[in-house]
């Protein structure tokens, strides 16, 4: 369940011009004026929670568009069967408990006593309908159809009980259900998105009732006393949009909101130290690397010293892959580039989530033995390389590949950096057009990134849809099919670890960071900071 | 040539500029990348990506794509949002009021202190106030927009909390309409838009200054304003029926394409505001390539445009009998 990372770009911060505007000389003179605020009086309370958020909401509806604003702001009024915990752990949401029956069929037994906002309750006819109606949406340019495609057969067991058969045995069913709501069957069967904005199909079993949805705005909640599980301290709560870094921060100063999330790494620092606020930080899922091209004889973005194109590609040769691992310090890259809001990684998932292991082997910071590794592969003047990303997706993505292109310079390869805004980027990302490229990903486990990342291309089964440099191995494609296949969660983690060990050793990627998440908030109030970085207002609590 | 053949050729005009608004950005959003692949979910296979790029019509060549926009958009239908799955002119015309009473605002903010400050200027050029003003002017000029809101906001809203540093505030709908919800009808509605609407009208306030003084400086000094002053009529009269009326229209030319502008493209002041208008629609529409929203937006925008240029050319007939007689 990759929440997708790269599907909310719209949300994201705002778009590249404004963004640089506001993100870096705005900021910069706003921090400074920062100062002088922080004597400003006590922030009046802002009565009773109101949250600002980093990104837009495109949509109520929680079955259009699987982008991760929209499915966090889904999570105050639907749940799922499945749900998730703040460290991404699987635990019991309306379903109270489920079994593999057999390696094919599953078992879910719903809860009993489950309501829904209009006071009808929780039927596994409801469920069945929730499970079918992202299919229906065909309209949707990132459906959740993912989630169910494993799904060959429903059966109604009996009134608490669903049998969900698969085609091949598939471990991960739970997870994928993890991302589906359970709306209202009587409320959302003739729905439309429109009926979801409006409030009138928006019936849920979750903590909070749609008051109203202002578009761009703010989405005004109120708490649900027929909620099944512990209630929200609030009554009402207010998510208020505030895509901007500065604007969203002093929102939080002026006392207009009591929580922000998305604290901008700048601000970290400063704010700690003011005791009006209190921060909540943790490593989050989101892990970046660098993709390399390891299939062209002469990629694109790499040539010789003069810049005349090389004989072969020096990018599939794994000593070249180590150099260009070796020479990077990610100590200082997390420390300084990142403001600290970064963790060296040397895995493509968190640590934590499954797939990592307990203490993988850190990926050394050794710049000299690079250039002997450099020298070993026959570059001993190096080489030119020009490396790409987006300019407007993840913490400090064009600073952190300016430092990159430090590291590398310094042991000889030559290496330029070149930014693009992300509606244009992941397109030629995903067409190879790039040499070397920056991502980030989240998931929620290892099996599933391997797969998408670096399984072996195939239209037939579909993996590597971002194994765009077309790394392929055949052992590690056997541990992710066994992990995949593993009904039992023990022997699935420890097939995704071994093929992550199997798959790292190669360097197909390089593991560069994870990020570190922060939220912000006024001092009488905590958060469970989340893995996955999303912001339940359910689970803000008064201290 | 009469008024009303005047009136269908510039609408004629406009009917062409739409057309060709609407193909350019119909093929630059084709150009730049295919929205599937921006917003699919990660782990969908190549499958999935192809049976959503067909379900969404984006498989076929950009000519068809483009024929079937026009046939349904000649129907009145300008598509639905990639993103929010809802009509395209549907969210343009929601976000709508917010726009254009913040642009509204902001203009007669603008016009009051600038004209009068303008002319001020202009009459005594070399008075002390007269070279405050000129200063100031271009201070106005020079001052970024994003810069001096995130300033309005850290004074009023941080340091001093007398306005809320963003957000639009309770609306009250005009007319029971909910097409003409509006801010300004409330307390709280008026403390969120007044910031936002400052910002806005400081540049234009500066642009109204520097048009007015030039003008009543350079109308000053022509033969009618000597001949009125020479019959003996009185200052007051001289500025308000003379030197005024001829100095307004190059105001008027300007601010009519301004308030365009104002409506269309205030992404700054709306950005740093949190406030809810079109401005922010527009740019994340095109962070994501959600094309219907974007060919959407700018056909109404280039409508704007030619309507306000229509008219601010009927304007000019009133405030100048020249114009009209030329046309007549």
């Amino acid at each position: 369940m990759a929440r997708p990372l790269m599907a909310l770009p719209f949300a994201s911060r705002l778009s590249a011009v404004v963004a640089r505007a506001l993100g870096k000389a705005a900021c910069a003179v706003f921090l400074t004026v920062v100062t002088l605020a922080v004597m400003a009086p006590t922030p009046a309370r802002a009565a009773p929670l109101s949250i600002g958020l980093a990104a837009d909401v495109s949509s109520l509806d929680p079955h259009y568009l699987n982008a991760a604003p929209n499915i966090g702001v889904a999570s105050h009024f639907f749940e799922t069967l499945v749900a998730v915990d703040k460290d991404g752990q699987l635990v019991p949401g309306l379903a109270q408990s489920w079994q593999a029956i057999n390696p094919t069929t599953w078992e879910f037994k719903l809860r009993p006593g489950v309501k829904f906002h209009d006071g009808s309750p929780l039927t596994v006819e409801d469920v069945v309908f929730s499970l079918e109606r992202p299919a229906s949406l065909t309209q949707s340019p990132g459906p959740f159809t993912g989630f169910t495609k494993a799904i060959s057969a429903k059966k109604v067991v009996d009134a608490h009980t669903l049998r969900l058969t698969t085609a091949q045995p598939y471990g991960p069913l739970p997870l994928d259900l993890a991302s589906i709501f359970i709306v209202s069957k009587k409320a959302a069967a003739k729905a439309t998105t429109e009926d979801f904005n409006s409030g009138k199909a928006l019936v849920g079993t979750g903590p909070f009732r749609l008051v109203k949805f202002r578009r761009g705005e703010a989405v005004e909640m109120a708490r649900f006393d027929g909620y099944w599980s512990d209630k929200p301290a609030w009554e009402s709560v207010t998510l208020r949009i505030l895509p901007a870094d500065a604007p969203r921060l002093a929102a939080l100063l002026a006392g207009q909101v009591d929580m922000i999330e998305g604290v901008p790494g700048a601000d970290v620092a400063r704010l700690k130290k003011d005791a009006r606020f209190r921060l909540e930080q943790r490593v989050s899922w989101r892990t970046l690397f660098l993709q390399l091209d390891l299939f062209r004889d002469a990629s694109p973005f790499v040539t010789d010293n003069a810049g005349r194109p090389l004989d072969k590609n020096p990018l599939k040769d794994l000593k070249v892959r180590q150099a260009l691992s070796r020479a990077i310090n990610r100590e200082a890259l997390a420390a300084r580039t990142l403001d600290g809001l970064g963790v060296p990684a040397s895995r493509l998932v968190a640590p934590g989530i499954p797939g990592h292991g307990e203490k993988p082997a850190a990926e050394p910071y050794d710049p000299e033995g690079a250039k002997r590794l450099l020298a070993e592969a026959g570059y001993p003047e190096g080489f030119r390389l020009t490396l790409h990303g987006p300019n407007n997706r993840y913490l400090y993505d064009e600073q952190v590949l300016q430092t990159l292109a430090q590291f590398f310079s310094r042991i000889g390869i030559k290496t330029q950096v070149e930014t693009l805004p992300l509606a244009a980027y992941f397109g030629r990302l995903r067409h190879a057009d790039f040499s070397a490229a920056l991502l980030g990903w989240g998931s929620l486990s290892g099996d599933f990134a391997l797969r998408t990342l670096l399984g072996t291309p195939d239209e037939k089964t579909g993996w590597g849809a971002w194994n765009w440099g077309r790394f392929s191995d055949a052992r590690v494609d056997a541990d992710i099919r066994e992990a995949l296949a593993s009904t039992d969660a023990g022997r699935r983690n420890r097939a995704a670890e071994t093929a992550m060990n199997q798959a790292m050793q190669q360097l197909p990627v390089i593991p560069l960071h994870h990020q570190v998440a922060t939220w912000a908030l006024r001092a009488g109030l905590s958060y469970p900071a989340r893995v996955d970085e999303f912001t339940f207002a359910a689970q803000v609590r008064p201290r | 040539m009469g008024h009303a053949t005047f009136v269908v050729r510039r609408l004629l005009h406009g009917a062409g500029v739409l057309l060709a608004v609407s193909l350019l950005v119909f093929a630059a959003l084709y150009v730049v990348g295919n929205p599937v692949e921006l917003l699919v979910d990660p782990q969908a296979d190549p499958a999935d990506i192809a049976r959503t790029v067909a379900a969404l019509g984006l498989d076929q060549p950009l000519w068809r794509q483009y024929l079937h926009f026009l046939g349904q958009a000649l129907q009145g239908d300008l598509g639905r949002s990639f993103i929010h799955g809802e009509p395209a002119l549907g969210l343009i015309l929601e976000r709508l009021p917010a726009t254009l009473e913040l642009a509204v605002i902001a203009l007669l903010l603008a016009l009051l202190a600038g004209i009068p400050l303008g002319l001020w200027a202009g009459l005594k050029p070399r008075s002390l106030a007269g070279r405050l003003i000129g200063a100031a002017s271009t201070l106005g000029f020079a001052l970024p927009a994003f810069w001096l809101g995130l300033m309005l906001i850290l004074v009023f809203a941080v340091q001093l909390q007398w306005l809320p540093p963003g957000g639009r505030g309770a609306t009250r709908e005009l007319f029971g309409l909910p097409a003409l919800s509006l801010s300004c009808l409330t307390w709280d509605g008026w403390q969120h838009l007044l910031l936002p609407a400052l910002n806005l009208a400081l540049y234009k306030a500066a642009l109204v200054v520097r048009l007015v003084r030039a003008g009543s400086r350079e109308v000053l000094g022509r033969d009618y304003v000597r001949f009125a002053r020479a019959k003996g009529l009185s200052e007051a009269r001289v500025v308000a029926r003379h030197v005024l009326p001829n100095t307004l229209i190059p105001v008027v030319t300007v601010l009519g394409m301004e308030f365009g502008g104002l409506i269309a493209f205030s992404v700054v002041t709306e950005t740093v505001f949190g406030w809810p208008g079109m401005g922010k629609l527009l740019m994340d529409a095109i962070n994501a390539l959600d094309r219907p929203v974007v060919v959407a937006y700018l056909l109404c925008a280039a409508a704007l445009f030619v309507l306000l240029n229509l008219g601010v050319e009927l304007l000019y007939g009133w405030l100048d009998p020249r114009v009209r007689e030329s046309r007549a």
